[in-house]
């Protein structure tokens, strides 16, 4: 059984259509790479994803038990305000805010899962750290262990590699890896074909319309010929 | 000097003005913090001017000036929220042309119509003695759920805040709390004005909350510190207006300005202890 599904989606941005056309369905534990250029529609179908967005034709649909706020969700570093004052316990206990419900406080469990969480990202002797005055790898790992918190079904992670260097994002990599090997289906939007490439089992590449959809390995073969960056692409 | 203070709270003005605007303040530093960092400072200002335009039309048309400014504030400020989502018209040029134009209309009506004699640079620049008993129970009113909203939302508020998207995705419905803060801080504005002045209010909103920003760097910190910063600059600004003799929202301000460099010398010598 799928655990997601897009049937013929069609998404627009400000009033114009961006994307059109797109058509994938993924199982639980699978690793979807999205790529394509920059305005290709990639992120606006993430939005769409999370349920920001509704679709103008054609639909998402979750599968297999899997409800719209139980996702996991990394957002482009630019999205957060880099002089917020906040530290990184009250960020990654904020990842827990699907399980308030109609509570208003956050309860023992909340506090237990955003802890455990941070100890096993390794960022735990951080919690009491400012979050301007992280590095941007530790800012990612920071949104990415509140990401965790907020799911044990679906990660949603929107350029999470964008302007942290090879070691970095090397580091970044294996723990989204690591996640996905527990159980985690993993979608991830990236520039960074050939690190992302890697790892994922799907490859979504997207501009405008839906260019190809399958298996990694398959996309590889068929970028090597170059199938994806000439003329068939567009055909 | 105690003897001066315990002059100054024997006058019930001066108790009315003391209990509303210590209630004011608290709102205003709490409401501040979310507008701060949500790039929304200049909504505070925007809304003031749009109060001065609306209290003077409705002087001028023998109306109940709380009657039509709160309503008149309220919709603009509902109107500007929409604004920052993105439209033809960018936020910051938008309130930039409702604050004036509405300070203009607002000049205008007073000017033209003759026969109204109204005190211009009270409603500009505010005065303790229009604190009127109505405006203390507006403020209690307004206090008691701005404070009990705050604190009982403060996981969502502080989610919202932080990361909109990120709250919307997790189900919380972030347009409904950025609207009630909308709401709350137009009618903090309305009240406020009377005391503080349509220029000066809204450094009632933005000083505590930039100002504790130097100093402290955790969402639960900055929000105390804004609550006690704006407490102690209403206290320390209301008396130096009464023993000086100069106006209230002006003498605030001062006592803010002086906080904000102080809390910025503070800053500085932490951070440099720190290497």
């Amino acid at each position: 059984m799928s655990l997601i599904t897009c049937e013929n989606l069609a998404l627009s941005y400000e009033g114009r259509c961006v994307l059109q056309g797109v058509n994938f369905s993924l199982a639980g534990g699978e690793y979807l790479c999205i790529v394509g250029e920059n305005g290709s529609g990639k992120s606006t179908l993430m939005k769409a994803l999370l349920s920001l967005k509704s679709p103008d034709r054609g639909e998402i649909r979750f599968g297999d038990g899997l409800r719209r706020t139980e996702i996991g969700y990394l957002p482009q570093n630019s999205a957060i305000r880099r002089d917020f004052p906040a530290n990184v316990g009250e960020i990654v206990l904020s990842g827990c805010q699907n399980t308030l419900g109609s509570r208003l406080f956050y309860g023992a469990a909340a506090r237990r899962r955003a802890r455990q969480t941070m100890e096993k990202l390794g960022i735990a002797h951080l919690s009491r750290r400012p979050w301007r005055e992280l590095s941007g790898g530790q800012q990612q790992r920071v949104l990415l262990c509140r990401a965790l918190c907020a799911t044990r079904r679906l990660l949603l992670l929107d350029e999470p590699a964008a302007g942290l260097d090879p070691v970095v994002t090397a580091e970044l990599y294996a723990l989204i890896r690591e996640a996905n090997r527990e159980g985690l289906t993993v979608i991830m939007v990236s520039h960074d074909m050939q690190g992302a490439l890697r790892d994922a089992t799907h490859v979504l590449h997207l501009a405008g319309h839906q260019v190809y959809f399958g298996p990694a390995e398959e996309y590889a073969r068929q970028d090597a010929v170059g199938c994806f960056c000439g003329g068939c692409a567009n055909a | 000097m105690l003897e001066t203070l315990r002059e100054m709270l024997s006058y019930p003005f001066m108790q009315r003005a003391m209990i509303a605007g210590l209630l004011l303040s608290l709102c205003a530093a709490l409401l501040g913090v979310i507008l701060v960092l949500k790039n929304l400072s200049m909504v505070g200002d925007g809304l003031s001017h749009v109060a001065f335009g609306a209290m003077a039309v409705a002087l001028v048309c023998n109306m109940a000036p709380l009657g039509l400014a709160v309503p008149v504030v309220l919709v603009t400020a509902f109107l500007l929220m929409r604004l920052q989502n993105g439209a033809r018209l960018r936020g910051d040029a938008a309130v930039a042309i409702l604050s004036t134009g509405a300070l203009a209309v607002g000049v205008m009506a007073i000017s033209v119509v003759p026969g109204v004699n109204v005190d211009l640079n009270g409603y500009l620049f505010g005065s303790v003695l229009a604190m009127r008993g109505a405006d203390v129970w507006a403020a209690i009113a307004l206090s008691a759920v701005v404070l009990v909203l705050f604190v009982l939302f403060y996981p969502r508020i502080f989610a919202v805040t932080f990361d909109a998207d990120f709250a919307r995705a997790s189900g919380i419905r972030a347009e409904t709390y950025t609207m009630l803060c909308a709401a709350l801080t137009a009618v903090t504005v309305v009240v406020g004005m009377r005391l503080m002045g349509a220029m000066l209010i809204s450094s009632l909103l933005i000083f505590p909350a930039v100002t504790s920003m130097r100093l402290f760097r955790s969402f639960r910190a900055v929000t105390i510190s804004a609550a006690a910063v704006s407490a102690l600059c209403f206290l320390a600004g209301i008396t130096i207006s009464y023993v000086c003799a100069t106006p209230a929202g002006a003498s605030i301000v001062c006592a803010h300005i002086v906080v904000f460099l102080f809390f910025t010398v503070a800053a500085a010598v932490a951070a440099r202890r720190r290497k």
